[in-house]
């Protein structure tokens, strides 16, 4: 006797998207804070230390998703620690996060009109203050519309975690589409909670970057 | 404890996954060529006059690039058998990257058309060039021009996307990798040395789009 897709079902694919929530949500803080470090880094005027994140970032970019969460997940698995299968994949993708957002961040750093630095240093403005009071503000404005781009990449990027075996919403869908033996209607739904999850933000990062062009029009 | 890597197992495998980087290619090469023509006939459609056209255009292009290719490659997995598409897992993945990347492509390809003004066209005939003149040198080398790095970029996230085509068994990387792993209990050394095979084709493409760009889409400097 197979069970049919009802309410039970529903409930545990709402169970899935409650951990792919909590995975983004982990991965894009830590990948925000680490990245800002990798955008600062990259643009720090140190040769050696620039060449160094580049390459950082090109690796990830350079390289399938997927296979940076199997490096991560047996790699950590051969470092002797125990870890709970979510930390492991939310270390992958705040690495992962890491180096987008900090290429993202460098793009917008590296945009902000190069006599805001320049007037900084002659108003005598310190690294610190030049970057956090006067630099760092204007460039997140110019970022918001690739970070929430990045953002909705993450979102369905947590979908592979699904492979590596962590039940998350996709993973959620297989199971229940093994069980009730309606994969079109399973995968639909998830298809469908994922969309809700990403086309609002889709739609609220084109219509800022639109604001945004229109604005340096002027 | 004491785990000593071996990287013996991916030597001895080499010549499978020199075929899986094969396999690789060949599937986005494929994927990208049903990318395009999905591209091309959804940027005529996007603005057809038929406002239905338009929607179906729209909708599907939001579906496709808010949802995982994950879910997508499931979902056509069981959906194309429904509708007599009874095909292998390589087949079935190179339909489901063709349908992700042209959605993708819609978006560049209808950049790229837009990019052209039409008193630029106009000029064309001002000038006494006629019909197939203007379209070669007035209309599709320069929307080639802006395109070429979006599209290229495009084509190599799809090669990177390839590797959850293991997910159905589809005959590429990932998925012999996975065999090897399976076979040899080596999942480090196989994935960590898989990583670099793509990270050398993402480089080689990159530096072949480069040549093709620099040879075909330079600006003249005389």
């Amino acid at each position: 006797m197979t069970p049919h897709f009802g309410l039970p079902e529903f409930g545990f694919l709402l169970r899935g998207l409650q951990w792919t929530m909590l995975l983004t949500l982990v991965a894009f803080v830590g990948g925000c804070t680490a990245g800002l470090a990798v955008a600062l880094l990259r643009t720090c005027g140190h040769r050696g230390v620039e060449w160094i994140t580049r390459i950082y970032i090109g690796l990830f970019q350079g390289t399938p998703l997927l296979l940076q969460l199997f490096v991560v997940y047996y790699g950590l698995a051969l470092t002797g620690l125990k870890l709970d299968a979510f930390v492991a994949v939310a270390i992958g993708f705040t690495v992962n996060a890491s180096a987008f957002l900090g290429e993202i961040w460098r793009g917008a750093i590296q945009a902000v009109p190069r006599g805001q630095t320049e007037a900084a240093m002659a108003l005598g403005l310190h690294y610190s203050s030049r970057m956090r009071d006067i630099v760092l503000p204007q460039a997140i404005r110019i970022s918001l519309p690739a970070t929430i781009g990045y953002l909705v990449q993450l979102i369905k990027g947590t979908s592979l975690a699904a492979i590596v075996g962590f039940i998350e919403l996709a993973r959620a869908g297989q199971i229940v589409s093994n069980q009730t033996f309606q994969p079109l209607l399973v995968f639909g739904v998830v298809g469908a909670m994922y969309f809700i999850l990403c086309w609002p933000l889709s739609w609220w990062g084109s219509r800022m970057e639109a604001r945004l062009a229109l604005a340096s029009q002027r | 404890m004491g785990y000593t890597l071996d990287f013996s197992v991916v030597w001895h495998a080499m010549p499978a996954l020199l075929w899986g980087c094969v396999g690789t290619l060949a599937l986005a090469l494929a994927g990208m060529t049903l990318a395009m023509m999905i591209g091309v006939a959804g940027v005529a459609a996007r603005d057809s006059k038929a406002a239905w056209m338009r929607a179906l255009v729209i909708g599907f292009v939001e579906i496709v690039r808010n949802t995982p290719f994950l879910v997508q490659i499931f979902f056509l997995f069981f959906a194309l058998p429904l509708i007599g598409l009874k095909l292998n897992p390589t087949a079935t993945a190179i339909i489901a990257l063709g349908v992700n990347g042209g959605a993708y492509a819609i978006e560049i390809i209808r950049g790229g058309v837009q990019s052209i003004h039409k008193g630029q066209v106009e000029a064309g005939y001002a000038l006494g060039l006629h019909k197939g003149q203007v379209f070669r040198f007035i209309v599709l080398k320069p929307a080639l021009r802006a395109i070429y790095p979006s599209l290229t970029g495009q084509f190599i996230m799809l090669t990177l996307t390839s590797s959850i085509c293991s997910a159905v068994s589809a005959y590429e990387l990932t998925s012999v990798a996975q065999r090897i792993e399976s076979d040899t209990f080596r999942s480090f050394e196989v994935y960590f040395f898989v990583t670099f095979l793509y990270l050398a084709i993402s480089w080689l493409l990159m530096l072949g789009f480069a040549v093709v760009s620099h040879r075909f889409f330079s600006y003249p400097t005389r």
